[in-house]
């Protein structure tokens, strides 16, 4: 019943207003502005809280992210999905992450985060939505061409409780070495005293959010890359009614909170060069298309076994280190001094696994 | 004989794109198609039912799926 209820159309709508009603709620917990949930910018704060990176306003060991890793573990065992699978080119993967997360970081923000943006009134996220939907339409090019990384093979169980066990780790890091008030540092691990990274809810509300995600989302396979994939491919509007509830029930959310800010200039955490925030979404929509999921969509496979999501997974924490230290993150002021360089670079990347990477598998 | 897709440890979409690959081929009939996760099991019976085919059966097959789709 449960299994079925989730496979359906209500099943992932229900799911889409759930981060609909949460995410906004996380932000009146003290999350960011319309960052309730990012997925790139947490696990971009997670790289600055381990020191892969030192902008100091963005150092948070991020426990949804942990907690949508361990919920989808959580759902695969009750659900008996568990699959331990990996080798499916796992450094393309690897590289893609790396690039989607240098993408999202010039717009600032995930898919998810876009679609929270806009529901929060924040009008530069169209630009960005409409990059992503043009990064993802390339992405489709590629694959009715023939473009695929090959098949993963069944490997041993643990394999998959590697980037789990990861997460675990990181969260006996935070309890062992907790945020202490006006310091930057606590134990080994780097911590914000202003900008961002000091705004987060409570850890066991953030991580208790994160973990009924992380279940949800594995038992509905919820994609925000995959909506706007499977519209364009096939015509099928399963996954995008997920993300179509969820915008819309965090914009009523937003409204009842009074978040709702509706213009261009002065929204949190965004820029308003509307150029690079399409073009930086390009990159990223195209890097999570040939990847096979959004940068949540990963977290929920690395969960439930998928150990080339897990790659993507760690891909994605070391562009964000890269992202930080050459400067290539935008801030509110604009995109980074090289910023252009890398997107453009990245751009060319994709292009060039996409092109050349179409072996035959059938 | 029914025709055959093996779409086992291939990612998101391509069991998908696969099964309609054949379904276009071979345009009735019956199709059995391999799957390894309970991810692509549910998208590929989405897909044959969107194009007016049935699920006839899904079996266990090894530690994935067999689903048998027809149309007449």
């Amino acid at each position: 019943m449960i299994r079925k209820f989730f496979a359906s159309r209500w099943g992932i709508i229900s799911v889409g207003a759930f981060i609909g009603v949460f995410a906004p709620l996380l932000q009146k917990w003290g999350n960011p502005g319309n960052m309730g949930i990012c997925v790139a910018c947490f696990e971009r704060d997670i790289a600055g809280a381990l020191g892969f990176h030192r902008a100091a306003v963005v150092q948070y060991m991020r426990p949804e992210i942990i907690g949508f890793v361990l919920g989808a573990l959580i759902a695969a065992y009750l659900f008996k999905e568990f699959r331990p699978r990996a080798g499916s080119a796992p450094i393309v993967r690897f590289v893609l992450g790396a690039f989607a997360m240098i993408g999202a970081l010039v717009f600032l923000g995930c898919p998810w985060r876009a679609m929270l943006r806009l529901a929060g009134g924040d009008w530069n996220a169209i630009f960005g939505i409409l990059g992503l939907v043009g990064g993802i339409w390339i992405g489709t090019l590629f694959l009715r061409g023939g473009y695929n990384l090959g098949r993963a093979e069944k490997t041993h169980t643990s394999v998959g409780w590697l980037l789990p066990l990861i997460m675990l780790g990181f969260l006996v890091l935070m309890l062992l070495y907790p945020q202490v008030e006006g310091q930057d540092k606590s134990g080994i691990l780097f911590y914000s005293i202003k900008g961002p990274g000091v705004m987060h809810a409570p850890l066991f509300i953030a991580l208790g959010v994160g973990l009924a995600v992380g279940i949800l989302a594995q038992r509905s396979r919820f994609c925000t890359m995959g909506a706007f994939r499977d519209l364009i491919l096939f015509r099928q509007t399963h996954l995008f009614s997920g993300v179509v509830a969820l915008v819309v029930v965090a914009f009523i959310t937003n409204l009842i909170l009074k978040q709702f800010h509706p213009g261009f200039a002065n929204q949190p955490v965004a820029h308003t060069m509307s150029l690079w925030n399409f073009v930086g979404m390009v990159l990223a929509g195209l890097a999570f298309a040939l990847a096979g999921g959004c940068p949540g969509r990963q977290l929920f496979l690395a969960g439930e076994g998928d150990g080339d999501a897990a790659v993507f997974v760690l891909g994605m924490i070391v562009g964000a280190g890269f992202a930080h230290n050459f400067a290539l993150a935008s801030s509110p002021n604009g995109v980074g001094p090289h910023g252009i360089a890398a997107v453009i670079i990245g751009l060319v990347v994709c292009l060039f696994i996409g092109f050349t990477m179409r072996k035959k598998v059938a | 004989m029914s025709d055959m897709v093996d779409a086992r440890g291939l990612s998101c979409p391509q069991p998908v794109m696969l099964t309609m690959e054949k379904i276009k081929k071979v345009k009735k009939g019956e199709i059995a198609i391999l799957v390894d996760t309970d991810t692509s099991k549910e998208n590929v019976s989405r897909a044959a039912t969107s194009q007016g085919w049935k699920v006839k059966g899904v079996n266990q097959d090894g530690t994935g799926y067999r689903i048998m789709i027809a149309k007449k």
